[in-house]
């Protein structure tokens, strides 16, 4: 029968601290391909469309004439397809993922981004 | 990659006789697969000994009886009360038969023919026409999954 | 004449990852019958081709189960691919290699340590998921996601890892190796262990035949049985030696796990040696129309997908047969006639993944 065989684990552990982070004091750190939610540029977007036909969840929604993008962020399961086939390139995945929400918050995970006429200067109003 | 994968169209009153030879052969039992057709089921047996793959395949109506390979193989008898479970076909004689417990869904058979719905084939007429026949599907299909 | 118990064990059970039910008929302490039941987790997955084109699907079939993710996504893109006869550049065949060995390392570190918890060494359990998260971080800095990768698509993968960090990964694997090392000694030479392990939940080598086991279960009783002799990806360039005990106990179980984990690495160091230039992907044109059986070796047996397709967008008919599924009745066959502290241990040996089983 063997003693102290975890001995030497034992005392790593001790002498270097927990493996785990103090989140949320601590900020985790994410790697720069890391997928985390949707976000637009609204003023390169010409309303094409071709992400929402491309979206496997049906969470993006396009409508042209109010130049209005939607996006349900509990359906979106961050495939990247949408970003990859924008033809302008104003899609971009961000690293920090969409909070969680509570039953009661639930309407606001709909996220919508509106253009304003050309009028009244290109000025993105944005309703959440 | 692709391996010799054998498919043997076999009627129902062969399967039990084919079944014991294969085991004398020193086969195991590698599935048994149940597909939805139009008109009935499609059951697929397979087979492996040695990396070799070999698939028996018979064709039922919806209310025949199949007989169960449970006495030759035991553990067929996790797959017949599957294909019983979801599909709604009838097999005798299986060794621990759990009378549909198995799989407790909300509705009863759900992969049976009635509620399954068939995608249907392109027609072979000119190249334009697939995408046709496609495009008011997708149509179709889209405002039904973002109702959802 | 002893009066016969009936003990539910499950589907919420400290020891179980997953929920399974079954009904343990005893009597004084060894169980005479076990019934199982399932249909916890069965969300109907297979009908939902109706509803998605071959090409989204692939998203689907990598959620049917977390710890096996990847290797769903490979077989289902491989059948594709055999139906309509593409062939995938050479770099995304190793580039898949080198995904699945990963996935297969985190999948058996993470058994490690529930196996280890299930019968009260829980700073091993500790350790070991300390370990998993350098896997963890690895799938993050080339995929960009942890669990669920997303990577593999039909005609290739979506991402390149580059030569520099392939080289990085193969250093991190290294110093694992030698954390990994410690660990399993400490398991594997530990005389308690034995005690409740060596001798305990025998199959022998007919009946793990007959009854149709798969995986480490076949592999721990003396059938060299490993799917990846077969070829698929990059396993045809690679050396690939089956790990094979013949006690057929749950001891001779932990150790086949185990020495997979090491032979994995070594797969991983030989596959970044020898992979070639060139692209990663190929542009798919066209719609399937045939079958194919797609056999895939994922860390807990043999996988089958079976694909048909009638030319159309939306595929006919797509079933997923789990290893766990097929191991089921050896399973039942070796806990008649074992004591019920012992049903713990046995049931974590099968590794079960149920979310696999009824998709």
């Amino acid at each position: 029968m063997r003693l102290f065989t975890m001995s030497k684990i034992v005392t790593k552990n001790l002498l270097s601290g927990p493996a785990t982070l103090m989140y949320p004091k601590k900020k985790r750190s994410f790697t720069p391909i890391t997928r985390g939610r949707v976000e637009v540029d609204i003023d390169k977007c010409i309303f094409c469309g071709m992400c929402s036909r491309r979206c496997p969840t049906y969470a993006i929604k396009v409508t042209k004439n109010c130049k209005e993008w939607q996006i349900d962020r509990l359906k979106c399961c961050t495939c990247n397809l949408c970003v990859e086939i924008c033809p302008v390139k104003c899609l971009s995945m961000e690293n920090q993922y969409s909070p969680a929400l509570t039953q009661a918050e639930k309407p606001e995970a709909i996220y919508t981004v509106r253009r304003e006429a050309e009028a009244s200067g290109t000025s993105d109003h944005q309703v959440k | 990659m692709s391996e010799p994968q054998e498919i043997v169209p076999i009627g129902k009153n062969d399967l039990v006789g084919m079944v014991a030879h294969l085991f004398a052969e020193g086969y195991r039992l590698v599935q048994i697969g149940c597909s939805t057709l139009q008109g009935g089921y499609e059951l697929n047996y397979s087979f492996d000994k040695d990396y070799r793959f070999k698939n028996l395949r018979m064709t039922v109506a919806p209310d025949e009886e199949v007989p169960s390979i449970s006495a030759i193989y035991p553990n067929a008898f996790l797959y017949e009360n599957e294909i019983h479970d979801l599909f709604g076909l009838l097999v005798k004689d299986i060794a621990i038969d759990y009378g549909g417990s198995l799989y407790r869904t909300a509705i009863k058979t759900p992969f049976s023919i009635g509620n399954v719905k068939f995608s249907e084939p392109p027609k072979p007429k000119a190249e334009s026409s697939p995408q046709q026949k496609e495009k008011p599907k997708d149509e179709a299909e889209i405002p039904e999954g973002q109702k959802e | 004449m002893a009066r016969k118990n009936v003990i539910p064990f499950g589907p919420q059970h400290p020891v179980l990852p997953e929920p399974i039910h079954f009904d343990l008929v005893t009597e004084d302490e060894k169980v005479v019958n076990a019934l199982p039941s399932i249909s916890y987790v069965h969300r109907g997955l297979e009908r939902l081709i109706e509803k998605r084109d071959f090409v989204d699907f692939v998203h689907v079939a990598d959620r049917i189960c977390g710890l096996c993710s990847f290797m769903h996504c490979l077989g289902y893109c491989q059948a594709i691919e055999e139906i309509m006869r593409i062939e995938v550049p050479e770099r995304s065949l190793y580039l898949r290699s080198i995904w699945a060995e990963l996935s297969r390392i985190h999948s058996h570190i993470f058994w490690f340590g529930a196996a280890a918890d299930a019968f009260g060494f829980e700073s091993l359990f500790m350790q070991s998921l300390r370990l998993r998260e350098v896997v963890l971080d690895i799938f993050e800095k080339t995929t960009g996601a942890r669990v669920i990768l997303g990577v593999c698509k039909v005609g290739g993968v979506r991402r390149d890892i580059e030569a520099e960090a392939l080289k990085e990964i193969v250093n991190r694997l290294n110093s694992l190796k030698v954390q990994l090392d410690e660990l399993s000694a400490v398991f594997i030479n530990d005389y308690s262990i034995k005690h409740r392990l060596v001798g305990v939940g025998y199959i022998s080598r007919e009946d793990a035949y007959t009854l149709g086991c798969v995986g480490p279960m076949a592999r721990a009783s003396g059938l060299a049985m490993d799917m990846r002799a077969l070829g698929y990806a990059a396993y045809k360039y690679l050396e690939v030696e089956p790990m094979v005990e013949s006690s057929g106990d749950c001891y001779a179980r932990c150790l086949v796990r185990i020495r997979e984990t090491f032979h994995s690495i070594d797969l991983i160091r030989q596959a970044v040696g020898k992979i070639p230039e060139g692209p990663v992907d190929l542009k798919v044109k066209g719609t399937p129309n045939g079958e194919y059986f797609s056999r895939v070796e994922q860390p807990r047996g043999e996988v089958i997908h079976y694909v048909k397709g009638n030319g159309s967008k939306f595929l006919q008919r797509f079933r997923v047969r789990v290893p766990t599924f097929s191991n089921i009745p050896a399973m039942i066959k070796v806990l008649k006639g074992s004591e019920v502290a012992d049903v713990p241990n046995i049931i974590l040996t099968l590794d079960p993944c149920i979310s696999c089983t009824e998709r």
